[in-house]
């Protein structure tokens, strides 16, 4: 029996959980996190299916690879909208509570991109639902929760490049210690949180799990792409899920005018809403015309939020609203089963770069992948390690990483993180945001830089040992910073435009120069770039 | 503003100059600017992953879901091991869920009418943020009570239309369980989602008994059994 070490526990970690669970290995899910916490409980939308013969699967795959501009690949997309239905399925039987529409099937909306209503939802809580509906069958499948575990670096045999396990902070008692499993399974999320009060992510999707896979020798790719949800509240990011447009809802500017197609993919959407709030207006979202029993029965959290965070009832009132980060499609890279460039080492969901997603996501995409491929990641891994087990054998990482949270409460304090760590979202947020530039790129690296170098400069000002979420929001940041090189120089590095990631410098796409990945790494720590096919 | 937090044995006050934003905002403030050991729990701030559950004068609130006013008090939610300030174990939420059996046994495929579907919103809402555990006084005399959002939870499977083979977890909540309730209703005004835990455990009363449980509330001390009469 093979034992898989799943670190995150979002819908893609609990999904690959109960997946290597059937396959019989012994499962351990560490996560900083109690798992309902987690980043999926946010989705709202929806999970894309073709479950009727009034759409096709094709139309999926092909939706999916048109809004993928190029770095969408053919076969893992139809891997997954072939799956698509088997997923809905499979959610069913285990109790996710669908929507059901009038004549009792699973309900289903048309969001951005979409050429028909295939996003299956439950109510706007299709996240939520979905994250709890596998928490309550991972109880029932007895996996083991190592919670409160904060992922400070992989163990690997450098020799052999082989993954052997992790090393974990307890969060509670301040200990570092380490996981050892034939095969670890990274489902840590996304980086959207580096956008700081600009993105709509929990504060906990600070990439943790991709900065430990870079400096564990696996190879990222397409970091430059992130998306930017149109609708997020003005004053706060939250989310207004894309079914409010999906349901009718229009995008007025300054005028009260609409000017653009709200149901156009999201890069082209939050790129005319940047513009509109570039030429120095508000932009609004108005849901009016929908009335108050539409809007309360299925935008109940919209609605309450803007009211909390805005002071402002949608019912009656226009909605002002920014494009916000929210979903980072570049991730770890991996192959088609789910294994990054490490031995032994496999990636799932939004950490993983599964090249479905390409350059643009499809709302209605993500949860789908997380299942689709959570599943098949799942089964690969307890797979893996059945067929290569680790050797026992002594690694130097525990006892670097004690070390270092041991040294870390030692740094000087001069400076402090805090406040860099919002200028790193504010020059993110304008620089490497919807538009981006040589120089203004250039300028955010340098900045970066800089902070490499003032890491030890800052630290943690609590000095407790017991659940110091100052030293852990720090060692978060310093894989902020982490990522944030990389994403600068891969956007650097493209020259064109291209899905979410758009140069005003070179705004038309470029396919005989960049129609490839970015794919990046560390060698001896040394930052590497490279377009592959 | 002046806002009180308990922080262990003691309370400190933090004096902030801001107005009209979340209590989270504000500790997200203090955290950042004035005392980074401050501790507590986040994440989404926008209510749907139940990090945020504090006391607020007595009251169980989210931080992300409440505007504090001059002079607040702020505690951790009770009946919960305090880790750090704010911060609590939370592994009663795997306790109790696994106690109470609170998943699907097999969730059948085919046609449910929107009426069908709409009997579990409210339940399957729930964040498992601990608002109601901590506001239920039993505990106070039963810490083995299965506690309200287990119960809601397998209510929540128990009246799914899908559920093939839900009767079984109504043996799992009788010890401890519906019958611990004291259908006081403190768990009610304090969920964020509006779900109403009491109603959840009145509604497994009424199926335990169609399903020919014994309900122990109605024992009249010794009944019919003879050697309990005494002349």
């Amino acid at each position: 029996m093979s034992k898989v070490l799943i670190i995150g526990s979002g819908g893609a970690g609990l999904v690959s959980a109960l997946s290597a669970h059937e396959k019989g290995a012994e499962v351990i899910v560490a996560s900083k996190t109690l798992p309902t916490r987690s980043q999926t409980s946010m989705a709202q939308g929806g999970m894309n299916a073709v479950l009727s013969s009034d759409d096709a699967i094709e139309n999926h795959i092909e939706d999916t690879l048109r809004s993928s501009a190029g770095l969408g690949d053919e076969s893992q997309i139809t891997f997954m909208c072939e799956r698509a239905p088997e997923a809905i399925r499979w959610c069913n039987t285990i109790g996710l509570p669908f929507s059901r529409d009038d004549g009792g099937e699973i309900a289903r909306r048309r969001l951005g991109g979409a050429s028909a209503p295939r996003a299956c939802y439950a109510q706007d809580y299709t996240g939520l639902k979905l994250l709890h509906t596998l928490y309550d069958q991972c109880l029932k499948a007895g996996i083991e929760f190592k919670n409160g575990r904060f992922l400070l670096n992989l163990i690997v045999d450098h020799e052999t490049n082989r993954v052997l396990g992790g090393t974990f902070l307890d969060i509670e008692t301040g200990d570092v210690e380490e996981i050892r499993a034939d095969t670890v399974i990274l489902a840590t999320g996304g980086y959207g949180a580096l956008y700081g009060k600009h993105s709509t992510n929990s504060v906990q999707a600070t990439g943790d799990g991709l900065a430990a896979a870079v400096r564990a020798g696996a190879k990222l790719a397409d970091m430059e792409f992130i998306q930017f949800h149109p609708t997020a509240l003005k004053g706060s990011s939250i989310l207004i899920s894309e079914s409010a447009r999906g349901a009718g809802g229009y995008l007025l500017n300054a005028e009260n005018e609409r000017f653009t197609d709200e149901l156009a993919p999201r890069d082209i959407v939050a790129r005319a809403i940047h513009d509109e709030i570039d030429k120095g207006g508000t932009v609004y979202l108005d849901i009016r015309h929908l009335g108050e029993a539409f809007i309360n029965h299925t935008l109940p959290q919209e609605r309450k939020l803007t009211q909390l965070y805005e002071g402002i009832d949608p019912v009656h009132e226009l909605i002002p609203i920014k494009p916000a980060a929210h979903y980072s499609m570049g991730g770890i890279e991996v192959n088609a089963d789910c294994m990054s460039s490490v031995n032994g080492l496999f990636a799932v969901g939004e950490c993983a770069n599964h090249k479905t997603h390409g350059a643009n996501r499809l709302g209605g995409n993500s949860l789908l992948e997380l299942v689709v491929f959570g599943r098949h990641g799942g089964a690969k891994a307890a797979e893996y390690g059945t067929k290569n087990p680790i050797p026992s054998s002594d690694n130097p990482q525990l006892a670097k990483d004690t070390n270092f949270v041991r040294g870390v409460m030692y740094f000087t304090n001069q400076i402090d993180f805090y406040q860099k760590q919002e200028m790193l979202a504010n020059i993110f947020y304008n620089n490497v945001g919807l538009v981006r530039d040589d120089m203004g790129l250039k300028a955010v690296l340098g900045a970066i830089r800089q902070m490499q170098k003032e890491l030890p400069f800052m630290g943690p000002r609590d000095k407790s040992k017991v659940c110091n979420t100052n030293l852990v929001e720090f060692i978060e940041f310093g894989n902020k910073v982490e990522l944030a090189e990389i994403i600068v120089v891969s956007a650097i590095s493209r020259v064109e435009s291209r899905g979410a990631h758009y140069r005003l410098d070179a705004p038309v796409r470029n396919d005989r120069m960049f129609g490839a990945h970015t794919i990046t790494w560390k060698e001896d720590g040394v930052l590497c770039a490279d377009f592959i096919q | 503003m002046e806002i009180v937090i308990l922080r262990g044995e003691e309370s400190q006050v933090y004096n902030v100059e801001i107005e009209n934003i979340t209590l989270l905002s504000v500790l997200n403030h203090i955290k950042t600017k004035i005392d980074p050991s401050l501790t507590y729990s986040h994440g989404c701030r926008s209510g749907v992953c139940g990090s945020c559950a504090v006391r607020v004068n007595g009251r169980e609130q989210l931080m992300c879901e409440y505007k504090p006013s001059d002079g607040d008090v702020i505690e951790p939610i009770r009946n919960a091991r305090v880790i750090r300030d704010l911060v609590v174990d939370t592994s009663s939420i795997e306790y109790f869920n696994l106690r109470a059996s609170a998943w699907s046994e097999g969730s059948r495929e085919g046609c449910v009418s929107e009426e069908e579907a709409s009997r579990i919103e409210t339940q399957t809402d729930c964040i498992l943020c601990g608002s109601c555990y901590s506001a239920c006084p039993v505990y106070a005399v039963n810490p083995e009570f299965i506690g309200p959002f287990a119960l809601t939870r397998v209510w929540r499977y128990v009246n799914d239309v899908r559920e093939e083979k839900s009767d079984g977890k109504m043996a799992t909540v009788q010890t401890n369980g519906i019958w611990d309730c004291t259908l006081c209703g403190a768990c009610v005004p304090v969920c964020p989602q509006g779900i109403a835990p009491m109603q959840d455990i009145r509604m497994l009363r009424t199926k335990s008994a169609m399903l020919g449980y014994p309900d122990p509330t109605m024992n009249f001390g010794g009944g019919f059994d003879l050697g309990g009469w005494d002349f």
